[in-house]
């Protein structure tokens, strides 16, 4: 996909900066002339989407920083002094905090958009497992920031997911200790997450740009999910991604802003508005909402260092989807089976994440227990043998071919050299 | 040099390489060490490592809980009846065989008189920490009258001993003694 580069310096400070550091030309490549496929639907501005979010969530947790003290003696009362006295501190840590469930909505979408057309295929394997990376970066992060204000859940939360590690043979104990600083989770504790918490956004940066570096050596995948043929498959990234993008993040800040101003502890636990106590664990301690498959898969098995283990793996089996899913062809749209199959899953990682937030008493346990083997089955069973066992559709001969039929009615013969290209 | 790289002496150069990458490994190790280590716990966090509680005014079947090391310490003085149902559990019937009480060798089986404080033994004093993942048990719930961690639902029976539940372990036994008959350390 990264062709010649059309960049062309124009004036002389251009051309002068050209020769010492070719930046502008870089830009130019990658979000100007840039080929998307012409066929991009609005899943596709989930980057964009995400990328807006990641800058959101660093400014509005720099702006908190000044103001917050990551002392056990004071960090409740800091977030108390932001939310009342600090000017619009309410604003922008009801940001911050809504910001985050943003964030992994956003971020939950844009894996399914990946699931269900195949975008971790290969030649996009490493591009797929950079995004998992940034998924786990993500998952680290949003927990050590949901233990800064102190509370009820932000004290039994960080003791219940760092005693995770406990149930390792050997090394356990010594590595909870190492986590804590301590033989509880204190002063130590809460001290080092906010560094690591101010930390980890910015290696999400980092990986983020890997991401978009291994997305534009192999280029964007596309819901036919064929590849982009001749330049008639494709228009350049500025005005059509750019605009697309700008509208659909400013429709997602709408839904944004209705949780921000109208419901913004809807996500959260009224339980973390009680200041942390050692002695006293809330009676249903849940996870946040974006953990709580994960949390279900957990407590599915009854098993401590086995429920461990089922829970990372749920996430460490994605690294492996590129090879486990062996079907050549990457969209659901021509995998009539597949189409169904990931439905289901969709529907199993959504019910998982409503059983995590029931007690694990009964018939929650039995269920769990059974969504969580589909959960494995489906990607270690179901996808192997889908690829031999399914029979797809007819594919078309060309992304231009598929978007000119749907819309131009007789459709255009791919090889037309006068087909207009369709300008908005 | 012109010579095919399996007939190729090894020369100074390649020594001089070799032995260089192996200081600078070493080197790097030792510096990564503090950077490690700082976050295990520090002198001040070790300094509180050890605390004197008065039991005198725990009746029968009264419980406190005493914090030692950031932790909830359950010291309750059980009931005739709690006793009895402790003592009166087959140690097949457990899920966790050992004590678990660090004033014993490592092997000791999980009976009642392992678990109990020597001589008293209506004493019992543990970490009120729940061995799943790490919850505080609600004292006197539970399928077998002792504790029961709301979290993930283990339940302990009135001798601390794990019955049901994802917890692998009895709770834990700290270190303690009886500085007096009414005055106990921990740690």
């Amino acid at each position: 996909m990264s062709g010649h580069s059309t960049y062309e310096p124009k004036t002389g400070a251009e051309k002068w900066l050209e020769r010492r550091l070719p930046i502008v030309r870089l830009l130019h490549d990658t979000a100007v002339s840039y080929p998307t496929p012409r066929n991009l639907n609005y899943l596709w501005t989930f980057g964009g989407i995400l990328t807006f979010m990641l800058v959101v969530q660093i400014v509005t947790g720099v702006v908190l920083a000044m103001h917050y003290t990551p002392n056990t003696a004071l960090a409740f009362s800091s977030v108390e002094h932001i939310m009342r006295d600090v000017n619009y501190g309410w604003l922008i840590r009801y940001m911050h905090a809504n910001g985050a469930s943003m964030f992994f909505i956003a971020v939950y979408i844009h894996i399914f958009r990946g699931l269900y057309y195949g975008s971790y295929k290969e030649p996009r394997e490493v591009l797929w497992i950079l995004g998992v990376i940034i998924f786990l970066l993500m998952m680290a992060t949003a927990f050590m920031g949901y233990v800064l204000p102190w509370g009820q859940m932000s004290f039994w939360g960080a003791t219940v997911i760092t005693n995770l590690f406990s149930a390792l043979p050997y090394v356990g104990e010594p590595i909870v200790t190492w986590l804590w600083g301590g033989f509880a989770v204190d002063n130590p504790t809460l001290n080092r997450f906010f560094s690591l918490h101010y930390l980890l956004p910015f290696m999400i940066a980092g990986v983020v740009v890997l991401h978009i570096w291994a997305l534009h050596v192999v280029g964007q995948n596309n819901p036919t999910g064929i590849d982009v043929k001749s330049e008639k498959d494709t228009v350049p990234f500025t005005p059509y991604a750019t605009v697309k993008d700008s509208f659909a993040i400013v429709v997602f800040l709408l839904f944004f802003s209705w949780f921000l101003f109208y419901q913004p502890n809807f996500l959260g636990h009224a339980d973390n508005y009680i200041p942390a106590n050692p002695l006293v664990t809330p009676a249903h301690i849940v996870p946040e909402w974006y953990f709580l498959p994960f949390y279900a898969i957990l407590r599915a098995v009854p098993d401590k260092l086995g429920g461990v283990i089922a829970m990372f793996s749920a996430i460490a089996v994605l690294v492996f989807l590129p090879w486990l899913d062996t079907s050549k062809v990457r969209s659901a749209t021509y995998r009539p089976l597949y189409k169904i199959f990931f439905w289901i899953f969709a529907a199993v990682a959504v019910t998982l994440g409503w059983l995590g937030s029931r007690p694990a008493e009964g018939g929650y346990v039995i269920a769990s227990q059974l969504l969580t083997i589909y959960y494995f089955v489906h990607f270690l069973v179901i996808l192997p043998l889908l690829g031999f066992i399914e029979t797809p559709k007819p594919l078309p001969t060309s992304i231009a071919d598929s978007v000119l039929k749907k819309h131009g009615g007789a459709g255009h013969p791919a090889g037309a050299a006068a087909a207009p290209e369709t300008r908005g | 040099m012109a010579a095919s790289p399996d007939t190729v002496e090894p020369t100074r150069r390649d020594i001089l390489v070799l032995a260089t990458g192996a200081l600078g490994a070493v080197g790097a190790a030792g510096v990564i060490w503090p950077f490690i280590n700082q976050m295990n716990p520090d002198a001040s966090t070790l300094a509180l490592a050890s605390i004197e509680v008065d039991i005198s005014a725990i009746a029968e079947g009264q419980s406190i809980t005493a914090k030692w090391r950031g932790k909830p310490v359950f010291i309750r003085n059980r009931t005739a009846a709690e006793i009895e149902a402790a003592k009166s559990v087959p140690l097949g019937d457990l899920k966790d065989p050992l004590a678990r009480n660090a004033n014993l060798a490592d092997g000791a089986d999980a009976s009642d008189l392992n678990r109990s404080a020597p001589d008293k033994e209506n004493f019992l004093v543990m970490v009120g920490v729940c061995t799943h993942l790490g919850c505080i048990p609600l004292g006197q719930q539970g399928d077998f009258g002792g504790w029961f961690c709301p979290c993930h639902g283990s339940h302990y029976d009135t001798a601390g001993r794990i019955r049901i539940g994802p917890a692998p372990e009895n709770l834990h036994i700290p270190t303690f003694s009886f500085v007096s008959d009414t005055k106990l350390k921990i740690g």
